[in-house]
């Protein structure tokens, strides 16, 4: 068996080393596939989805939990107008979070959802949501912001409760185009 | 025993001989140590940078230990004190046990195998001398305006990226850090790979051989894992990428998935080394061949294999679904079978061995009992379901710093005293070795038995302050950790008087010890094995 040189060996372990850099990245789109496959971080649907409507309406009851999170001392109030509400899956919700602006400037707001437990995020789908598109908000506004959606029917047995989270961000890029106006959208 | 014999055909290089005119010889001055290709030279500053770090490290461990003496806040800042538990943490890592076992590796490998030096000798200069750059720009951190990094080793975003200036630096300095240690890694294998000598077969090499070839593989496989982890930080900071920032769309659990996945091949990345010099130290002192070989080698390469697929042991918490946490429990506690392996051949090589107890051997012994309670502790954190209570306490502190610090410290430590009379000619203070021994096996254990306690009665990690009812064991341990400091002084000591005198060392050293580290003077001279050794 003839052995690699040293060049050959060096130029070997070298590549390993850089492929096993690259593998590094590439644990970003594995893993986002794995959570997609398997619901396991949480997320939901980030566009609308579209539902049949002749959808078979279950007789189990599921408590749908609502919380609000802020990061970083964000300026905004945001809070769940209802605390939970009962559902039964298959059937469609309407429910509002209410956010404020708390400085004295323009701002826009992008709310990032998730979903406890992670097995129940591939089940929990959004028809409309506040989360799907930035919201504008003027110095002090404060106003309602409306979700709606549908416990699928085939939400494993052992869940009964599913907490719905978010996480209302500043969107700085947004805000600072919004505030400089249509002049700076017009050089793009 | 001579299994090797080197006639210098043509040049003699008898340490008595001062002609060193020709090009053999160690050039004068400071410039030897910047310019030295010597696998014995770099060897040397691996193990002065380790022991230096040691010391560096351990103060930032004095303080831990002093603000947790009492509660509440008597010496340093909240901030403060995290800034000394993240930089104790990747100094002692990154700065010194690495250093250290790369070091034993430099010096020892040619020599085991019977190579004249490393295959890469520049390479292995700029391995080393990348060290104190990388090193002076993680402490410097310290003064840095908002002071250095504080959010835990471990790097998890958002907290790691709320630093101040420190950021970019502790960054780069990991950057520096691993490329130090891939360019050593590469080094190594190349050498084991190329340079052994005829009749020197893979499975004939000396287990430390073996196990630093898996510990290169290792670090060569893992380290630029945590490259690009900590390089998306960075960019998540500067220049507006999202991998971990929920707000652009990206998950904080994704950095934890990344860091882990080096993190724990890195776990045995430092305690592999140590497990070598151990089954090089054991059948020493029992005069017996080591039990089980070719078990050991296997085992070190199931436990290199193992190291990758088991990380998510360290977050059980951040919401797995039930298959993964049983997935990383039973494949977590899969390593404990080649651990017990080797652990059950190194009680099995002394027994009816004619065992002694030199300095070396005492040290190798309390490797094999507190690494053995440290690999405990682990399977107990192993449990999933447990993990849950024991996340983030000091129970956790407790098991780590058993398979680090009794664990490689203590191999590290032995292996010094095992080849100090080789490296320097001179025995060490036997005396002083014993007593450096039991001040550090007590103190050690004073140290960390209670947090075992602390953190089952639920004491966190990383915090400066506790409820009172943790009060007495805090004091004991950071007693017992003033002690184990001090204690490393002597050791200190004990290296620097070995190396300016001493009764002489024979080649051998030891009582016919195996292997052709033994067949050269002592001290080695400055070039070894020109011809190479016939190994039977």
């Amino acid at each position: 068996m003839a052995r690699p040189g040293n060049r050959g060996l060096v130029l070997q372990l070298g590549g390993l080393a850089v492929g096993m850099f690259a593998f590094g990245f590439l644990l970003v789109p594995l893993y986002d596939a794995m959570c997609r496959i398997t619901g396991i971080g949480g997320r939901t649907n980030a566009v609308a989805a579209t539902i049949a409507t002749t959808q078979e309406v279950s007789e189990r009851l599921v408590t749908v939990e609502f919380v609000t999170v802020l990061n970083e001392q964000a300026p905004w109030e945001f809070r769940p107008t209802v605390s939970s509400i009962q559902v039964r899956p298959g059937q469609l919700y309407d429910t509002a979070f209410f956010a404020r602006n708390l400085t004295d400037g323009m701002l826009v707001g992008s709310a990032v959802p998730s979903v406890a437990p992670g097995q129940a995020a591939k089940y929990f789908v959004k028809t409309q949501c506040f989360c799907f598109t930035q919201q504008n908000f003027t110095a002090g506004e404060g106003r309602d912001m409306g979700v709606q959606f549908m416990v699928d029917p085939a939400l494993p047995e052992f869940i009964d409760r599913i907490t719905l989270s978010y996480t209302f961000f500043v969107n700085r890029p947004a805000t600072a185009q919004l505030i400089s106006g249509p002049t700076a959208g017009s050089t793009t | 025993m001579s299994t090797a014999s080197h006639p210098h055909a043509g040049h003699t290089h008898d340490p008595a001989d001062a002609h060193h005119e020709d090009h053999h010889g160690p050039a004068k001055g400071l410039t030897r140590w910047l310019f030295t290709t010597n696998h014995k030279d770099i060897g040397t500053l691996y193990l002065l940078f380790a022991l230096v770090m040691l010391f560096v490290g351990g103060a930032m461990a004095m303080v831990i230990r002093l603000e947790l003496f009492q509660p509440g806040l008597q010496f340093v800042n909240p901030d403060f004190f995290n800034q000394m538990t993240t930089m104790h943490a990747l100094i002692m890592i990154f700065g010194m046990i690495m250093p250290a076992f790369v070091g034993f590796a430099n010096w020892m490998i040619p020599l085991m195998i019977g190579a004249p030096d490393m295959a890469l000798p520049r390479l292995n200069n700029w391995s080393f001398w990348i060290l104190p750059f990388a090193s002076t720009i993680l402490v410097s951190t310290l003064f840095m305006p908002g002071g250095g990094p504080a959010g835990g080793w471990t790097l998890y975003p958002p907290l790691s990226l709320q630093a101040g200036n420190s950021f970019p630096f502790t960054i780069f300095a990991i950057h520096m850090l691993g490329m130090s240690s891939i360019l050593g890694s590469i080094n190594i294998i190349v050498t084991i790979m190329n340079m052994r000598a005829p009749g020197m077969t893979l499975l004939k090499m000396p287990l430390f051989v073996w196990t630093w070839l898996i510990t290169a593989y290792l670090l060569i496989a893992a380290m630029p894992v945590l490259a690009g982890g900590v390089t998306m930080l960075l960019t998540d900071q500067f220049f507006g990428t999202s991998f971990f920032q929920a707000a652009g769309g990206g998950d904080p659990v994704l950095f934890q998935h990344i860091f882990w996945f080096f993190g724990h091949p890195e776990v045995y990345i430092i305690i592999l080394p140590a497990f070598g010099i151990v089954s090089q130290i054991i059948p020493t002192f029992s005069r017996k061949p080591l039990f089980g070989y070719a078990a050991m080698v296997y085992a070190t390469a199931s436990i290199g294999f193992l190291s990758f697929i088991v990380w998510a042991h360290h977050m059980f918490t951040v919401g797995m679904p039930l298959a993964g946490e049983m997935f990383f429990m039973l494949s977590t506690m899969l390593i404990a079978i080649p651990t017990a392996v080797k652990v059950f051949n190194w009680t099995a090589t002394m027994w009816r061995g004619s065992l002694t107890f030199e300095t070396p051997m005492l040290f190798a012994l309390a490797f094999l009992f507190l690494f053995t309670i440290g690999g405990f502790s682990g399977l107990m954190l192993a449990i999933a379901p447990a993990d849950f209570q024991y996340h983030d306490t000091y129970f956790v502190v407790a098991h780590f710093h058993y398979v680090l610090v009794p664990g490689a410290l203590f191999g590290a430590i032995a292996g010094a005293y095992f080849w100090l009379p080789k490296w320097t000619g001179h025995r060490y203070d036997e005396r002083l070795g014993k007593i450096h021994f039991w001040l550090s096996a007590i103190s050690v254990n004073v140290t960390f038995f209670p947090q075992h306690f602390l953190g089952l009665a639920g004491m966190p990690r990383r915090i400066p302050d506790y409820a009172t009812q943790f009060a007495d064991w805090n004091m004991i341990s950071s007693i017992g950790s003033f002690g184990f400091g001090l204690s490393q002084v002597l050791f200190a000591y004990i290296v620097f008087k070995t190396i300016r005198g001493g009764a002489k060392a024979t080649a051998e050293v030891w009582d016919q010890p195996e292997g052709l580290e033994w067949t050269v003077p002592s001290p080695a001279p400055y070039h070894t094995f020109d011809e190479a050794p016939v190994v039977k």
